[in-house]
């Protein structure tokens, strides 16, 4: 096998995986503070996919500008989303909040079947084809330009949660709910805060990933399923481990493509699933409960 | 025989005949064709195009058989599962024929059904070999199967060579891993090494997912295989991100040809690359634009789909009128909606190559339910539309080869 083909392979892999990462640290941010699994979130980045095509299609504003009031609206509409539905939700059974969740899924879906058909839709960048070319290798402008996105919004919400006195706030929910409530945190506030954080990160990564595949309203679901399996292997409610999950399934199954056959490129998320299942239950980097 | 038997006699028979299918068809009964195809999911495009040769049918075959033809249309959903009970549900809501339903995955899972359930099944496009190699009495294909479209598409492929006196040394060969992929992939191994004046080889085989959003590594080791041409079998989705995905890593080889796939040639194909659409070839069944059945269904077609143009829809709509005018055909002759009378009368179809608008010999079935003598033609892009450059006779221009982008490696 060529080197040159190899180290192609894993920089695509690992540019794919850093916005994978992006769509994942969402899906994690919300699980990790609020504890709801959000089985919507695949549909959520569709739906900011097709917003960015929209935004393109309309006014020629190009993915990375339109992440700003995309990103804008989603946070209204996470936030209202769990302050109106999921938190009335909180204290019920899981499969309550799972049949919630899905059912907004489908919703979504099938809105998005209505509105848009079921054709593929993309938008074309001037430098949606160009590439870098350093020798044999080939750096691919649209990935490199959404990989560093996906890092530079990674940055800033680890600084938020770090830094801010929201996000400590966030944080201390996350950590010891009923501590927040006996200090007087406004609990559900900082709930609809976070899901509309969660949010917001999805609509950057859907902002992004508009420039890598076309997008349908069914592909959704897949999403969904590609997140949770990022942030089980690099472990639920852990930040850098949806970011480093999302890279390693990128890596892995851009290698499982060249040195297996393409195919398998699957299989080799859900192996790699289940060796951590496992091994390490509480994912990569992610706290023993 | 007493005046109360007689009377008796005399009512059953007057009931018989009242209800049977001659009586019914004499008094202006239609065909109910219940259309498979996949309207949504991957594969909607393609399936939609395929719809509008449905859509055209009950009008022209109103025009030249008499027969009035109900659609009951149902969408696969791209789904093998989906294209399973949507055929079971056609048949309890009354369809008399099936026809379907492009994709060979979901015609072998409606296949299953209409045998089962004793309703014809005329197949419009699918072209993996087993599907009439069953036994099945009620499933019939005017659509080659993948052996004889790797065989015509090879052909072409060598009266390309020999026409533009180019000759590559080294494909790589590139398929969707879907029903048609594959059969298309058994195929093309055996036939090559018969077609000794072809004079290249296959340097790797790279199958991918019919349903791929990222096609980067597929790419990456077709690129490393370092060959003359891509040789790619493949749907419509999956070629618009293989193309660009060529693009984006500057793999410039001396053309795509496609020994008998969709994709290439459609519409959306070209409207969504634009100029990285040019100089594509496929060599696939086709549309006679000389036909006399040609101008009758194209101008249906212009009356009913006025944006559209039918030469990004022909093999689609050409195929799928066909199967419907099959179904009609047999209506015609046998005067009957039964299933099984229906059955019998499509097994004894011959339509003559005037009436149908596929290119091809006169519309026979063999035993095995197959049409033999369906032809293909090379069909290439060039200005954003899809040309007939091979064989002569139905040329509408030269064929271009190698691309003018080709950068030797």
């Amino acid at each position: 096998m060529p080197l040159d083909l190899v180290v192609n392979v894993t920089i695509a892999g690992v540019l794919t995986g850093l916005v994978y990462g992006l769509m994942a640290l969402g899906l994690s941010v919300i699980f990790g503070v609020v504890r709801v699994v959000n089985f919507a979130h695949g549909e959520m980045m569709t739906i900011a996919m097709y917003a960015a095509v929209i935004l393109f299609g309309a006014f020629k504003v190009d993915p990375f500008l339109a992440v700003l009031p995309v990103a804008a609206v989603f946070f209204a509409l996470g936030y209202a989303l769990q302050a109106g539905l999921i938190n009335p939700f909180i204290t019920r059974p899981e499969h309550s909040q799972f049949i919630l969740l899905v059912a907004v899924a489908t919703i979504m879906v099938n809105g998005l079947l209505i509105g848009f058909g079921p054709d593929a839709r993309n938008l074309q960048v001037p430098y949606q084809l160009e590439s870098w070319e350093f020798g044999k290798i080939l750096l691919d402008k649209a990935r490199i330009y959404a990989a560093a996105a996906a890092l530079a919004t990674s940055a800033a919400l680890f600084l938020f949660f770090k830094y801010s006195l929201t996000g400590k706030a966030i944080r201390a929910c996350a950590d010891n709910n009923l501590g927040a409530l006996v200090v007087g945190l406004n609990v559900k506030h900082l709930y609809a805060l976070t899901f509309g954080l969660g949010s917001a990160c999805v609509a950057v990564a859907g902002c992004m990933m508009i420039l890598l595949v076309d997008v349908t309203p069914n592909l959704g679901p897949a999403y969904t399923l590609l997140a949770f399996v990022i942030v089980i292997v690099g472990g639920l409610g852990s930040m850098p481990g949806a970011l480093l999950g999302g890279v390693l399934i990128g890596v892995s199954e851009a290698l499982a493509g060249l040195y297996i056959t393409p195919s398998a490129k699957s299989m080799m998320s859900f192996g790699l699933l289940i060796l951590v299942l496992l091994f390490r239950p509480q994912g990569l980097l992610g706290r023993k409960a | 025989m007493n005046r109360r038997d007689f009377n008796k006699a005399a009512a059953v028979v007057g009931a018989a005949s009242a209800f049977s299918p001659l009586n019914v068809l004499a008094q202006g009964a239609r065909l109910k064709v219940g259309v498979l195809l996949p309207r949504s999911g991957v594969q909607a495009l393609i399936g939609q195009s395929c719809q509008k040769g449905a859509d055209i049918a009950p009008a022209v075959l109103k025009q030249i058989f008499g027969v009035d033809i109900e659609l009951m249309n149902a969408d696969t959903e791209s789904n093998v599962d989906t294209a399973r009970t949507r055929a079971e549900r056609l048949i309890q809501e009354g369809a008399n024929v099936l026809v379907g339903a492009f994709d060979s995955g979901h015609t072998s899972a409606i296949a299953q059904v209409a045998e089962q359930r004793g309703v014809p099944f005329v197949i419009n496009i699918a072209a993996a070999p087993p599907i009439t190699e069953q036994g099945y009495k009620f499933v019939f294909r005017n659509f080659p199967t993948a052996i004889d479209l790797t065989r015509n598409g090879l052909s072409l492929m060598g009266e390309i060579f020999r026409t533009t006196s180019v000759a590559p040394r080294s494909c790589v060969f590139m398929h969707v891993n879907d029903t048609f992929g594959q059969a298309m992939s058994k195929a093309i191994p055996p036939t090559l090494a018969r077609l000794t004046e072809l004079p290249f080889k296959i340097l790797d085989t790279i199958s991918y997912d019919p349903a791929a959003k990222d096609l980067t590594v597929e790419v990456s080791k077709a690129k490393a295989a370092n060959a003359d041409f891509l040789m790619l079998v493949c749907r419509l989705n999956d070629a618009i991100i293989l193309r660009r995905e060529m693009a984006k890593q500057r793999w410039n080889p001396m053309g795509i040809i496609s020994p008998g796939s969709p994709g290439l040639y459609e519409e959306q194909y070209n409207k969504a690359l634009g100029p990285l659409a040019e100089y594509a070839i496929c060599n696939t069944v086709w549309y006679n634009p000389k036909s006399e059945m040609t101008k009758i269904v194209g101008a249906q077609f212009k009356k009913q789909f006025p944006k559209d143009e039918l030469t990004f829809h022909g093999t689609n709509v050409g195929y799928t009128f066909d199967a419907v005018m099959i179904a009609a055909d047999a209506f015609r002759r046998s005067k009957s909606a039964d299933p099984k009378v229906l059955a019998e009368a499509i097994r004894a179809t011959d339509i003559p190559v005037a009436r149908r608008m596929s290119l091809g010999g006169p519309i026979k079935f063999n035993a095995k339910g197959q049409v033999e003598g369906n032809l293909s033609a090379a069909i290439q892009n060039q200005k954003g539309l899809p040309r007939v450059t091979l064989p002569a006779q139905f040329a509408e221009s030269k064929v271009i080869f190698p691309s003018p982008d080709y950068k030797k490696s």
